[in-house]
């Protein structure tokens, strides 16, 4: 420890005492806290972040080159191996994909037919999450892609089993991202097998997801599985997130305790994927809630009907193209040709079935309807 | 004399770096609750040595560094060091003629405090983390704090 002698000040001290100088501080740094309500630091923010960005690759610069080196050096076994079962799953893949793009161009048609928004995914960009510690009890990450790949504040995030979280704040070359197991995050769900719509909250472990407002009454259970609603305009409809791991119910109180087990590998995955959707979420909402639990009846009335316009939306983005143009060949068209189908980019969901005025004979086009079917 | 502090301000610099890269270096699960705050750590060292050099103005920026890191609203370690960095300066005199076994449990009411900050703000702000845990940092700080006072002791010497 240093002597007395090693202290440089003057006996007679000069400059603001120190309770000025600590009251002076505390008051900026009030200022600049109060500040988090109104947002106006947030490109302050950004550049600062920017600014440690350096120390966080830094950090991991150790881990890249130890997994490079590991890579360069890896065995010639290991290798073969490796690219044998890579293979292997390929085939597989490949296999699922020919009825995956089926099925896809299938699904794009039934939405077509309904004017329902389609949710295309157009661009993904993988991801790695860095080595870099933040809080040990909060559930954020740090992602090497930023602002210069074009990633957005409130961007969905998903692993390859299912949603992951989403993008919370973006700097120039890394952004941080919310798990949805964190705390404070909830994720819009709905039940696959019913379409019941709730709400899964994260709680802090990495293995449940709560769904705090279930009703002790509804129709759920052991196993059922929870995919995004597509409700609240961050999550685009459709995805896998949790499937139902316990419920208790007690007739005394209105709801059950219901826990969900996030499918993605919350505290594993190193590599994530980010996506771009063409549409804006809020149209999700206008979207009938079983479209694709039951297609086949669906498929049926739209043979029989066949009146269909054949694109919800005309002027779309370019990469946006092809997915609404795969439909077209296949559909017969209209006989009378169909009144120009409206954007419902600004229509708030209730008033937007009546605005664009579907033909009569056209019943799967009538949300509420195919709402209450069966 | 002029000389001496410039290279004091060096070492002042480059510790804080240091401090700043420890509290983001992964480390495994079981070792990340316990991560001591190195960088206080070092604030506090500092500021027994250095009253002059890193000052409240320093820990203030070094709490910020933390926030940016660490993405959580600006300014909630920077309140938790600040009332740290000022506790130091004015217990400075009886603090460092102390023994060692007492500056570190000095120390570890510092690193309560700071916690405790933190905490706060978290609860001011959105949801705080209840988990007991959470208090743990401290201990291994007020643990951590004799082999520092040497490392840094050593280091100061070496290059006088």
């Amino acid at each position: 420890m240093a002597t007395l002698s090693s202290d440089s000040r003057p006996i007679i001290a000069h400059g603001p005492s120190l309770w000025f100088r600590f009251i002076v501080l505390g008051l900026s740094i009030g200022i600049i806290a109060l500040d988090h309500r109104q947002n106006y630091l947030v490109v302050a923010r950004s550049w600062l972040s920017n600014a440690a960005y350096p120390l966080q690759a830094l950090v991991q610069t150790p881990f890249e080159a130890w997994d490079w080196l590991t890579n360069s050096f890896a065995d010639r076994d290991r290798l073969k191996e490796e690219n044998t079962e890579l293979k292997a799953r390929m085939r597989i893949a490949d296999l699922q994909l020919l009825r995956m793009s089926s099925l896809t161009e299938e699904n794009q048609q039934l939405r077509d037919i309904r004017k329902a928004s389609t949710g295309l995914n157009v661009k993904s960009l993988v991801t790695e999450i860095m080595r870099v510690d933040l809080d040990p009890f909060r559930h954020r990450v740090l992602l090497n892609h930023g602002g210069n790949d074009g990633v957005y504040k409130g961007q969905a995030v998903l692993d390859a089993d299912g949603v992951f979280g989403q993008i919370t704040r973006v700097g120039k070359f890394a952004s941080e991202a919310i798990l949805i197991t964190d705390a404070e995050h909830g994720t819009p769900v709905r039940v696959n097998r019913t379409g019941l719509r709730t709400i899964a909250v994260g709680t802090g472990n990495f293995s449940k997801l709560s769904l705090p407002y279930i009703t002790g009454d509804a129709d759920i259970k052991e196993g059922d599985l929870l995919i995004t609603s597509g409700l609240g305009g961050i999550f685009p409809p459709g995805y896998p997130v949790a499937e139902i791991s316990s419920i208790k119910r007690d007739p005394a109180v209105t709801f059950a305790l219901v826990d969900a087990k996030p499918l993605a590998q919350m505290d594993r995955a190193r590599e994530l994927m980010l996506v771009w959707f063409d549409a804006p979420p809020t149209l999700d909402i206008d979207e009938p809630v079983n479209a694709q639990a039951k297609p086949k009846p669906a498929a049926a009335k739209s043979e029989q009907t066949g009146a269909a316009p054949p694109k919800s939306e005309p002027a779309k983005a370019a990469p946006a193209k092809a997915a609404p143009a795969k439909s077209e060949p296949a559909k017969s068209e209209p006989t009378q040709p169909a009144p120009p189908a409206q954007p419902n980019r600004a229509d708030p969901p209730n008033s937007a079935p009546p605005k664009t005025a579907p033909p009569p004979t056209d019943p799967p086009t009538d949300p509420p309807a195919a709402e209450t079917r069966p | 004399m002029m000389g001496d502090s410039q290279l004091s301000g060096w070492r002042v610099f480059i510790s804080a770096l240091i401090g700043l890269t420890l509290t983001i270096v992964p480390l495994p699960d079981a070792l990340e609750i316990i991560r001591p705050d190195f960088l206080l750590l070092i604030i506090v060292y500092w500021g027994l040595t250095a009253p002059r050099l890193a000052g409240l103005a320093f820990s203030w920026l070094c709490g910020f560094g933390i926030d940016i890191l660490h993405g959580v609203v600006l300014g909630q370690h920077a309140a938790g060091f600040l009332v740290v960095a000022a506790s130091v300066q004015y217990f400075q005199l009886r603090l460092r003629i102390f023994p060692i076994w007492q500056q570190a449990f000095a120390v570890f009411m510092m690193l309560i405090v700071y916690q405790f900050v933190v905490f706060w703000i978290d609860g001011i702000v959105g949801s705080p983390v209840f988990d007991l845990r959470r208090w743990l940092p401290a201990l291994t700080g007020a643990l951590l704090w004799p082999i520092l006072v040497a490392t840094l002791d050593t280091w100061n010497r070496r290059r006088r």
